[in-house]
């Protein structure tokens, strides 16, 4: 049964429709990549499958329909992580990373391992005291990825959470990625960085046009036909044996100008 | 900066408050020998003393505490569901409003034949700006349209106060008017208590609810509604908690400000920021406050009738400025 399934969902930002009729699951076991051009609807797509954004069609959560789940019940099914790196208050790192405990009124035991866990997978050992508005750009977002790895939700859906990280960093959170997906859960991040999409998700999703016009392992998506479609790049495309390369090197050569 | 203990500081803050509370009961233009004051309070004392402390004093102390406790605890509320330090009471529109209602009992000359009038008014037309504010912001959840609701109430019953003022049918009735807005708790009594009291307790009782939803506010709005907060059942209650300990506070001591601005701002880095940790502590900062000004106004000129709000606003403003100054390193 796959954690989360997305049919024929169609949503708007504002009066501009942004989704019109999108199909994807996740299933236990996968990192998906969600890629598109800038406001292609990434993020409304995410927010929509969270819960927290409008959307008609069906959405489900390991099964069960995202409108029967109380707020708490989602809460437990699934973590969302926003593009937005919002802190309002200097709680350090610790509580911070604890606010993803919020829904689990677990013992304090159990929310203290979960957020050691959460702090040492996004490397901030020796960070726990310090206030989370005192950081760096790059640490704060790991924190708040720490957050969204505490709540221990079998579905994180992740937007952009790459961006601003250096590249052992991106890296880490990448492999960080795949392990949650190795232990049974299943993760669906949003991408602008192709080269870590292509090499470290077991599947691509491409949005264009409001729709998945193309969904399957990076490669295949991926191809320098669609690169040059959808993004409007020339990209080399490579492989070593860990897996795929991808460098966007230049514009792709000009379309014709449609009339 | 060392690690935040909050345990140590509800201890100190619930210990000044007690002692101000006491130091309350003992301040007072009868000039009772403190000793005589206790007694008189527990019985076995002359009925002018007891009478002086059961029905003056110790309601005054009452109202102190709880209108005190009740800016605070709204001004830590509004903050953390605004996620903006420069939120206080007022901005919800629900203090300007009460002050509203309360002046037209005065203009209108209902208060004068019928004492509990104003305290009443000033109470309706409170909860009435409340639903007005929850109602012009519409189901959304976002918190901005709620900031642009009460500036447009508050701005309204600001209007209407001038023109109370306005037109008073005389210079006395200006001047009553006036005294009221600047807040003051002479003379109130029992009646008053038992009034405002259930309504102050009520507010609090929902604003300090309210902390698991504003820690996870702290993430934002999404953030939040992904952790499992119900966003509009938020801010019904944000805004329900305040016009009650709010609007009921102003129903009988009048307008008070900078207490629920204040309060917040001195004891956030106390409690390590956390909004769940500083509702509590906030409510007894506010206590505090307004108790000490209270007692101040009362030893500093007992003959010229300082008036509360008075003194709360040059404390206030100062501090809010240093907090300002302070803070220019942090908040760039």
């Amino acid at each position: 049964m796959s954690l989360l399934a997305l049919e024929g969902v169609t949503a708007s930002r504002g009066r501009r429709p942004v989704l019109a009729g999108v199909d994807l699951a996740v299933a236990p076991g996968e990192v998906v990549a969600l890629l598109g051009a800038n406001g292609a609807g990434k993020s409304t797509l995410l927010r929509a499958a969270a819960g927290i954004a409008p959307a008609s069609g069906v959405i489900r959560l390991g099964g069960a329909a995202l409108g029967a789940l109380d707020a708490r019940a989602r809460a437990l099914r699934v973590a969302y992580l926003p593009q937005e790196r919002e802190i309002a208050w200097a709680l350090d790192v610790a509580a911070l990373v604890g606010l993803g405990r919020l829904p689990h009124r677990a013992t304090p035991e159990a929310d203290r391992a979960a957020v050691a866990e959460a702090i040492a997978a996004m490397d901030l050992a020796g960070f726990e005291a310090r206030p989370a508005t005192e950081l760096s750009g790059g640490e704060r977002a790991r924190a708040l990825i720490a957050r969204a790895l505490a709540q221990e939700a079998p579905l994180l859906l992740a937007d952009e959470p790459a961006a601003g990280l250096d590249p052992a960093h991106q890296i880490a959170l990448m492999a960080r990625l795949r392990l949650l997906a190795r232990t049974g859960r299943g993760v669906l991040v949003a991408l602008h960085d192709l080269s870590l999409a292509a090499r470290w998700c077991d599947r691509a999703a491409l949005l264009h046009g409001g729709r998945i016009v193309a969904d399957g392992p990076p490669e295949a998506v991926l191809t320098a036909a669609r690169l040059a479609e959808v993004y409007g790049i020339v990209a080399h495309l490579d492989r070593d044996a860990d897996g795929p390369i991808l460098v966007p090197v230049g514009p792709a050569p000009s379309r014709p100008e449609r009339g | 900066m060392s690690r935040p203990r909050p345990a140590l500081v509800f201890g100190v803050l619930a210990a000044l408050a007690a002692a101000l509370v006491v130091a309350s009961l003992l301040v007072g233009p009868a000039r009772l020998p403190p000793g005589e004051s206790l007694a008189a309070l527990l019985g076995g004392a002359p009925p002018a003393e007891a009478l002086i402390m059961r029905e003056l004093r110790l309601p005054r102390a009452a109202l102190g505490l709880l209108i005190g406790a009740g800016l605070g605890l709204s001004g830590a509320a509004l903050q953390g569901y605004l996620r903006n330090p420069l939120a206080e009471p007022g901005l919800v529109g629900v203090s300007g409003s009460a002050a509203l209602g309360a002046v037209i009992a005065l203009y209108s000359g209902l208060s004068a034949a019928f004492p509990l009038a104003l305290p009443l008014m000033a109470l309706g037309f409170g909860l009435g700006a409340a639903l007005l504010v929850q109602g012009l912001a519409g189901a959304g959840s976002s918190s901005i349209t709620l900031i642009l609701a009460g500036l447009a109430v508050s701005s309204l019953a600001s209007a209407l106060t001038a023109l109370a003022l306005n037109l008073a049918p005389n210079p006395f009735a200006a001047s009553e008017i006036v005294h009221w807005l600047l807040g003051s708790l002479v003379d109130r009594s029992l009646p008053q208590l038992w009034l405002a009291g259930p309504f102050l307790v009520a507010g609090m009782a929902l604003l300090l609810t309210l902390g698991r939803s504003l820690d996870a506010l702290t993430l934002g709005e999404d953030a939040a509604a992904s952790l499992g907060v119900s966003l509009p059942g938020a801010r019904i209650r944000v805004v329900l908690g305040v016009a009650l300990a709010t609007g009921a506070g102003v129903a009988v001591a009048g307008a008070i400000g900078f207490v629920g601005l204040v309060a917040p701002h001195l004891l956030r880095p106390l409690v390590g920021g956390r909004p769940s940790a500083l509702l509590p502590a906030s409510a007894l900062g506010g206590a505090i406050l307004l108790l000490a000004a209270d007692v101040a106004v009362r030893l500093i000129a007992p003959e010229r009738d300082l008036k509360l709000g008075v003194v709360t606003a040059l404390v206030g403003a100062p501090l809010f400025l240093h907090l300002v100054w302070r803070s220019r390193r942090t908040l760039t």
